[in-house]
């Protein structure tokens, strides 16, 4: 029955697909060498007022714009890829966010309203002393630790128990919204500890350097830049590998990819944690540049907002996400300050229209066979 | 009010003397009170006049009269006949305590009166106030003339009450000890706690404790019925909240974000015919629920056909970019009722019959508000099962869920019953809108609140049934309830949380699942 | 080494295997008789010539019952062919076998020891079964080539997934099952772009990179052109021996091609074994006639 086609196997036979193309490498480069000596250039040494001076609003904006990408690069990996649409990934965010926060304020010292070793919150609901859950909160490693350690903990017997029983689809969706919203409850009381619904602000000091000096910040922005590239090389990696095709295998057909003898629990587990330490990072470096974290980052709607960064950009393409989180956070902050009461608007009709004309999204357009003129072609589920 | 209590008074002569207008009127509050009191003791005719007058500020002190202030007129206390009314006269002051004084000697004079209803308003005017020792025998006066079984009972209290602090006869006090344990209220118990301190007589000490310990266990009674009935109010609410929902899902598949701004069109619903029934037929306001529940359901009826057509129709098949869409939809809403009626909380004010309460125990009132929302629910409920049930529409939507290619075979309009089916759904968050407006807060964010414990609802009673619903809403009710006893709200509600969790671990379609073998997943 | 000549040397090696493998007596998986048999833990033992035992198998949903204690065995290197009309419990019969359901009562075997009760449904796949559903599953947005790399018989663990490298008999092995499955100029192709015929070759192909000892196949030519019906029941002639095969099947052309009036058939009816024997025999069976095939 074999048929006679000798030069047909190896010659297409596809090769182990490559981490990037010689082009992909270059842009790689590219932003890493924008990010980490351009912009500095442009915002520490060109002068202000000259027309390529980049401000230093315009440098907070981009590095908080760049924290939000990772969220959105970690929810293209269980989105985008695995298929498992989680609504509360903000709480990660937020739990890495409060672990660097409270070194944060631990850095305060005695420099607050109150001139106290605690912190103002804490002078103020009249505590003698440092909880438990706040012991070893001023040694920077320990608490970077607890950047990785909590969300990650937290997300891996969530993880364990939901993907065991087998939750699926809008069941799991909704329990993960369900999750974030009680932690948000949580997190507002004033007994839990960290700052009931003011959170933690204020912050002087991060390592002894004042955060207010434009050198710092300047860090701290190359630093965020640099994770985001690499954690995009790691999503790289992950995605070309056998893993990444389980993964999609898992997202396309779970039922097939049991039968073939996979155990999805440990894949999903895997990714599911990955992603909610990505999220935990980028909680890390969003509240040095931003300068505060309130339980308000919990909020459902925080959680679902970077699932729609992740749609608009384009789901499965891990560039997709990023540039969703620009575009959508770029166009947030010019509606809130030009038409302020638009943005909700723009907002809800952006999600409507990118689940019913723009499944593949913004790099989608581009790149998928059909071009812009698939848009006008109804796409297949 | 002075007019009716001369009027109620007609007949009896002024017969208060100078001396003891004089009395009641000036010098310090202690010798005031005592003469009031002995006069009311001795049940002076023209003295609740007089009082009246007193806690009217209408009563003047002249040199030699005490003139009181009858409209235009001014008339003599003691004899009634005008009077002038010198330059020099002073006003009587009462302080706080001579008002409380005041009012206790107008309800034990209206202890006195032939009418039920006026001695039960005194009854419960009088329980109000601290008593005196000095009214020690007015209440004994009243007790012997009293027939009816109720107010003797309470004028049994307050006498007791009385006796036990102030006796000093240990076989008064013992007795008032046991009196008093037939009381259910909790300010008797706060007596009988300050008394157990201060008492030194043992055998009165112990009596005392007894009576405790009967009043806790009745005050008991009223916490454990309370927090059933405020649970299964909250159950009936999340019963409403998630109906629409449970029917959205389980028939279509659809997982609605925008339930919540759904609910919301309803409650505003209600808002704006309540304004129209303010502005328009303000004699009928009461009345103005009745048109509001079918308004809301037609509004949020509407609203929902509207999405369903123009969004939802086209997302069947993919629940989670379902999700995100309506998501969307809800920001939209959200938003647009804030353009359109202001970001803050808009008043909806309970209609008279449904405003008050029921008071069962002492401390358990069951609002009619509630009680009122309980039956709705349960009707909304009945109504809906009626309609999937024996309808001809419900056997479409039936029919459709099940099999929608057989359906559309058998010539069923499947696009037609999907829109009448979501609109079902969506006009049922609606009427609990209209619910929630009247025991709670409407505003842009009303949704909000409610959206997590319905999805949680749906998730534990799974969608098989409307019985599954139903359990897992009022299981959720009373059990967040209780826990709210024990640890707070947000506690509660995280505990909640982890238990539905672990029990979706078990069950991962919920209660009551889909029957028959599923399509491969 | 050009490719040309690499396809050669697979073809050679593989047809040294089939003349080996002829010259095997038949029966027992092509081993000697032997006085005693290595076990090893886990895999199963077809010592005694059965490859699947079901016996009494209970299956009710909410009341209905689909199984009806239901006993059937397949031999080694059997390829039995399943008929019966729809709702008699097929489906549901390789859901107990594959553990996606679980019986109420009775037991399930692979070989002499496995328990497939009480084994997962990628545990059961890994000992050795592999299941085609009904419904053509493939991973519709990977290539061809990367659905049947997946199914691959290699690894299934999560950490070793992150830094799999194909190695070359890996390679020939995909190659030579694209081969088998007519689809190597299609390889590059997004599986979900295939016709449904191509798409049930697809599932099949990555069936048998698992090397499983018994597949189960649901329906594998519906939506099928004649002339591929007639190569899977090539395909299908040519596994047999090696493996054992258990076919749910509605053509009965289809069923003859594979049967070849050889082969036990066995009827469904409402949960449990109506008739067994040659397809001529339960052709004429009566009752057969009166549920199923009308006549």
């Amino acid at each position: 029955m074999m048929n006679a086609s000798p030069s047909t196997s190896s010659v297409l036979l596809p090769q182990a697909p490559r981490l990037l193309t010689g082009k992909g490498w270059a842009a790689v480069l590219a932003a890493a060498i924008t990010v980490a000596l351009l912009v500095p250039l442009l915002n520490l040494v060109v002068p202000a007022g000259h027309a390529l001076h980049l401000s230093d609003y315009a440098v907070g904006l981009i590095g908080k714009i760049m924290c939000y990408a990772i969220c959105a690069l970690a929810m293209d990996l269980i989105w985008g890829y695995t298929g498992i649409l989680s609504l509360g990934h903000g709480l990660f965010f937020a739990l890495g966010g409060y672990a660097m926060g409270m070194y944060l304020m631990r850095q305060i010292g005695r420099d607050g309203n109150y001139q106290s070793e605690l912190p103002d919150f804490m002078v103020f609901l009249d505590w003698k002393a440092l909880p438990w859950h706040w012991s070893f909160s001023d040694s920077f490693a320990f608490q970077m630790l607890m950047v990785l350690a909590v969300p990650g903990l937290l997300a891996f017997v969530f993880g364990f128990f939901a993907f065991r029983s087998r939750i699926k689809g809008v069941y799991f969706s909704i329990i993960t919204q369900a999750l974030t919203f009680a932690a948000m409850l949580l997190f507002f009381r004033n007994e839990t500890g960290f700052g009931g619904n003011n959170g933690f602000t204020d912050f002087k000091r991060i390592l002894g350097v004042p955060l207010a000096q434009p050198s710092t910040r300047m860090v701290l922005f190359v630093v965020t830049g640099l994770t985001l590239i690499g954690f995009f090389l790691l999503g790289r990696l992950i995605v070309t590998s056998k893993f990444g095709r389980v993964l999609q295998a898992i997202r396309d057909a779970e039922s097939r990819v049991m039968f073939t003898g996979y155990d999805p629990l440990a894949f999903k587990l895997a990714i599911w944690v990955l992603s909610a330490l990505m999220c935990g990072v980028a909680g890390a470096l969003y509240v040095p540049q931003v300068g505060i974290i309130n339980p308000g980052e919990m909020s459902a709607a925080a959680s679902i907002e970077i699932a729609i960064w992740t749609a608009v950009g384009g789901r499965a393409t891990l560039i997709g996400p990023i540039v969703g989180a620009f575009f959508v956070n770029g166009a947030k902050s010019w509606f809130t300050q030009a038409f302020p009461e638009f943005w909700l608007y723009f907002l809800g009709a952006l999600f409507i229209a990118v689940t019913l004309w723009l499944p593949n999204g913004l790099v989608g357009l581009f790149t998928r066979p059909g071009g812009i003129v698939g848009l006008f072609r109804k796409s297949k589920t | 009010m002075l007019a009716g209590l001369c009027l109620l008074f007609a007949g009896r002569a002024q017969a208060l003397t100078p001396e003891q207008a004089r009395a009641i009127a000036a010098g310090d509050t202690d010798a005031r009170v005592a003469a009031l009191n002995a006069a009311a003791a001795k049940g002076e005719p023209g003295l609740a006049a007089f009082v009246q007058a007193l806690l009217d500020d209408a009563v003047k002190l002249a040199p030699k009269q005490v003139l009181v202030i009858d409209g235009e007129k001014v008339l003599d206390a003691a004899s009634g006949l005008p009077a002038p009314l010198p330059e020099d006269a002073e006003d009587v002051v009462n302080n706080n305590r001579m008002r409380g004084a005041l009012q206790a000697a107008l309800a034990s004079l209206k202890l006195g009166s032939p009418e039920l209803a006026t001695r039960r308003e005194a009854v419960a005017e009088l329980a109000k106030q601290s008593l005196d020792e000095s009214q020690l025998p007015l209440l004994d006066q009243a007790l012997a003339a009293e027939s009816d079984a109720g107010l003797k009972a309470r004028l049994t209290l307050m006498r007791a009450a009385l006796v036990i602090v102030n006796s000093p006869d240990k076989a008064k006090r013992l007795e008032a000890a046991q009196q008093l344990a037939g009381s259910g209220e909790g300010a008797v118990k706060s007596l009988i706690l300050e008394r157990l301190a201060a008492e030194s007589d043992g055998e009165v000490k112990s009596a005392l404790s007894q009576a405790l310990a009967k009043i806790e266990a009745r005050l008991a009674w009223g916490e454990r019925l309370g927090l059933l009935f405020t649970g299964i109010s909250l159950g009936s609410i999340l019963l409403l909240v998630a109906l629409g929902l449970a029917i959205t899902y389980g028939l279509m598949g659809v997982i609605n974000m925008a339930h919540g701004e759904l609910m919301m069109v309803g409650a505003y619903a209600t808002y704006v015919v309540q304004n129209l029934f303010k502005a328009y037929l303000p004699g009928a306001f009461d009345y103005y629920v009745l048109l509001a529940v079918p308004a809301s359901f037609l509004a949020a009826a509407g609203v929902g056909a509207v999405l369903e057509r123009s969004v939802i129709r086209w997302l069947y098949g993919r629940p989670l970019e379902t999700l995100l869409a309506t998501w969307g939809i809800s920001l939209v809403l959200m938003q647009a009722v804030r353009s359109l009626f202001g970001a803050q909380n808009v008043p909806v004010e309970n209609p008279a019959w449904l405003s008050g309460g029921v008071a069962l125990m002492s401390n358990l009132t069951l609002p009619y508000n509630r009680v009122a929302i309980i039956g709705f629910a349960f009707a909304v409920l009945g109504g809906v099962a009626l309609l999937i049930a024996k309808t001809r529409l419900g056997l479409f939507v039936r029919g459709v869920t099940q099999n929608r290619r057989m359906a559309a075979c058998m010539g069923v309009n499947t696009a037609r019953i999907d829109t009448y089916a979501f609109a079902l759904g969506a006009g049922i968050a609606g009427l609990a809108g209209c619910a929630l407006s009247q025991v709670g807060n409407v505003g842009p964010d009303l949704g909000q609140s409610y959206i997590v414990d319905s999805f949680m609802v749906v998730v534990l009673g799974g969608v098989g049934q409307l019985a599954g619903t139903v359990i897992a809403a009022l299981g959720l009710g009373v059990l967040n309830k209780l826990l709210e006893g024990f640890a707070g709200a947000v506690l509660a509600k995280i505990m909640v949380l982890v238990f539905i969790v672990v029990f979706i671990q078990k069950r991962p379609q919920g209660l009551f699942a889909m029957k028959g073998r599923s399509a491969e997943a | 080494m050009t490719p040309e000549l690499m396809e050669q040397g697979t073809r050679a090696r593989l047809d040294h295997e089939a003349l080996l493998a002829a010259r095997q007596p038949g029966g027992s998986g092509g081993r000697t008789a032997s006085f005693g048999r290595l076990l090893t833990e886990g895999r199963p033992d077809f010592g005694t010539g059965v490859a699947l035992y079901l016996d009494d198998i209970t299956v009710s949903f909410d009341g209905f019952k689909a199984l009806n204690q239901l006993s059937l065995a397949i031999n080694v290197g059997e390829l039995r062919c399943i008929i019966g009309p729809n709702g008699a419990g097929k489906t549901t019969m390789m859901d107990v076998i594959t553990g996606k359901t679980r019986p109420d009562e009775g037991t399930a075997s692979f070989g002499q020891n496995i328990d497939l009760l009480r084994l997962r449904e990628n545990e059961i796949a890994q000992i050795g079964i592999g299941r085609k559903f009904q419904k053509p599953t493939v991973y519709e947005q990977l290539t061809v080539f990367e659905n049947l790399e997946l199914a691959l018989a290699a690894d299934r663990r999560a950490r070793a997934s992150l830094f799999f490298r194909l190695s070359g008999a890996q390679l020939d092995r995909i190659a030579e099952v694209l081969q088998l499955i007519h689809l190597l100029p299609e390889a590059k192709a997004q599986a979900g772009l295939l016709s449904h015929g191509q798409k049930q070759w697809l599932e099949i192909g990555m069936l048998l990179m698992q090397d499983p000892k018994l597949l189960l196949l649901d329906e594998p030519v519906a939506g099928m052109t004649d002339e591929e019906t007639e190569r899977t029941a090539e395909l299908f002639l040519s596994l047999e021996g090696q493996h054992s095969l258990v076919v749910v099947e509605h053509d009965m052309k289809f069923v003859d091609q594979l049967t070849q009036g050889r082969k036990k058939v066995t009827v469904l009816h409402e949960g449990s074994v109506l008739a067994e024997g040659l397809l001529a025999e339960v052709q004429a069976n009566e009752k057969v006639v009166e549920v199923y095939l009308g006549r």
